[in-house]
């Protein structure tokens, strides 16, 4: 019989042999350089240009076409705005949005998106660390899981009226995170991008961002928070449940019926197609291993797509 | 019928040939410019595609026209229009094994055991090439025309797979391959009625001179 006992150290916990050698170089680093660029915050990438950031979008609810929502949600209106704030929390309230932000510094942040439908773009965000607000917001301890929800318009949305427009979603459209993903200081609450406010088509007023999942994550024009205890179901995954899990991180080996997830084109750079520079590898967790990877320790993360 | 045999080469055809390269045509301007959109790759793989089905339907579509407008002339426009559709599904096929997956064997074998979508639209465009290869009058003399007609009737099948392919490809947006799906069925229907009542005998066989 083998007896083996348990590590007493997680491996996680561990330093790395290259941060302890130079953990002077380190020590000066974490003194000067801003937080955000120590971290990984900012990808040095080229900035998607802000036409096709904003002209290419997947927000059915404007149409599904990726021309669509910047094409039919100019009228949408983003003022006045509320967010209820509801579950397992201290301070259940429907907030106006100005008063839920209030005192919580935006940061801008530049970060690769990875959309599952291939292709990928890197986008200046400006936003308010999501651990802030929940923090602000203090959920009791027997929350586990966040709820978004969407806006529900079926007057501005023509994808919320029809079917075929707008793919027949259950509307509103729903995601959501496990707490500690949330508390993930990668995880952003988008309020602008490319140093403007948020344009309606790319989720005005108030969007998430995680960076290391798929875009369809993202939930845009966001009017519910809730904290729950078990986990919450997204729109995706009552639509069709083979091809979209739960946790829908950037995996270039969990397959999607539809997309292999191995490569991905980076929009704007197309490189020479004829060259087969046309795609590039896509990069576990999208390139955001090292801040996030931890929080799936052990997880069988083809099963926990 | 001899004017139909010793058609003059510069004809209503020679016009009809110069607008079937016009996507295309368009196309080649667009990437020589730059002009291709956001998404380079996927306005050429959409659009090569998207042609190979109209131009599968529209051959499709020239028997029943023939009929009902009374044109017979238009037979004589149907062998280029099908290979037209070979020629943009050769363009397709050739966008996704060059320019998206850039020969990787092992990828595309991948896509087409996993993935239904590619192994419809893979039947669709493997089952055009016999048609394109015995397009010939040559080949209509060695096969006969009856034995010729049957194989042919495969573009039944690809215009089908095609419209199925389309189906899968998208995620939920589906109405445009509804749509395909609903002029491909109304084709079909429009034949199977026919073939019902020639077999009762109701109707004259217009359709054998069709053959050509």
């Amino acid at each position: 019989m083998l007896i083996q006992r348990a590590a007493d150290i997680l491996s996680s916990e561990i330093t790395p042999e290259d941060v302890y050698q130079n953990r002077r170089e380190f020590l000066k680093t974490a003194l000067f350089a801003p937080a955000a660029a120590m971290q990984g915050f900012n990808t040095t990438e080229k900035v998607t240009p802000y036409e096709y950031a904003t002209t290419y979008n997947n927000y059915y609810e404007f149409g599904t076409d990726r021309g669509d929502p910047s094409k039919n949600s100019g009228k949408f209106q983003t003022k006045p705005w509320t967010v209820t704030v509801e579950g397992m929390v201290k301070k259940p309230a429907r907030y106006d949005l100005d008063d839920l932000l209030k005192g919580l510094a935006p940061e801008d942040r530049t970060y690769r998106m990875r959309c599952v439908e291939r292709w990928s773009m890197v986008i200046p965000w400006r936003g308010i660390p999501l651990a802030s607000l929940i923090r602000k917001l203090e959920p009791l301890p027997s929350a586990k899981y966040l709820e978004f929800k969407a806006i529900l318009a079926r007057d501005q949305m023509p994808g919320q009226r029809s079917r075929l427009f707008g793919g027949g979603l259950d509307w509103p459209y729903v995601e959501g995170l496990r707490l500690d993903e949330a508390m993930n200081s990668l995880t952003l609450i988008a309020v602008g991008m490319y140093g403007k406010p948020l344009p309606t088509q790319n989720g005005a007023p108030l969007r998430l961002i995680t960076p290391w999942k798929y875009g369809f994550k993202g939930i845009k024009a966001i009017v519910a928070i809730r904290f729950v205890e078990t986990q919450p179901v997204s729109s995706w995954m009552k639509s069709w449940p083979e091809a979209y899990g739960f946790y829908a991180n950037v995996n270039p080996s969990a397959d999607h019926p539809r997309w292999n997830q191995s490569r991905e084109q980076r929009i704007g750079e197309p490189g020479n197609p004829f060259l087969g520079q046309a795609t590039r590898p896509t990069l576990m967790f999208n390139g955001y291993g090292e801040q996030v990877a931890h929080m799936y320790a052990g997880m069988d993360l083809r099963k926990n797509y | 019928m001899r004017e139909w045999i010793c058609a003059k080469t510069t004809d209503w055809r020679s016009y009809l040939f110069l607008t079937c390269t016009l996507p295309a045509a368009l196309l080649v301007c667009a990437t020589a410019t730059g002009n291709l959109g956001v998404n380079p790759l996927e306005t050429i793989r959409d659009t090569t595609g998207i042609w190979t089905l109209r131009f599968l339907l529209v051959t499709l579509a020239i028997t029943p026209v023939r009929r009902i407008i009374g044109w017979h002339k238009i037979i004589r426009a149907r062998r280029m229009v099908g290979l037209f559709a070979f020629f943009y599904a050769v363009l397709h096929f050739v966008s996704y094994v060059w320019l998206d997956q850039f020969f990787a064997l092992h990828a595309m074998i991948d896509d087409l055991m996993k993935r239904p979508f590619i192994m419809a639209g893979y039947a669709s465009f493997v089952v055009l090439v016999p048609l394109a290869v015995t397009s010939t009058k040559k080949w209509i003399l060695r096969l006969g025309g009856k034995r010729w007609q049957l194989l042919h009737r495969l573009i039944y099948f690809s215009a089908a797979a095609g419209v199925v392919h389309y189906f899968w490809r998208v995620k939920l947006d589906v109405q445009s391959p509804i749509i395909y799906g609903l002029l491909l069925g109304t084709l079909l229907l429009g034949r199977l009625r026919r073939s019902i009542a020639l077999a009762s005998g109701q109707a004259s066989d217009t359709g054998s001179s069709s053959v050509v």
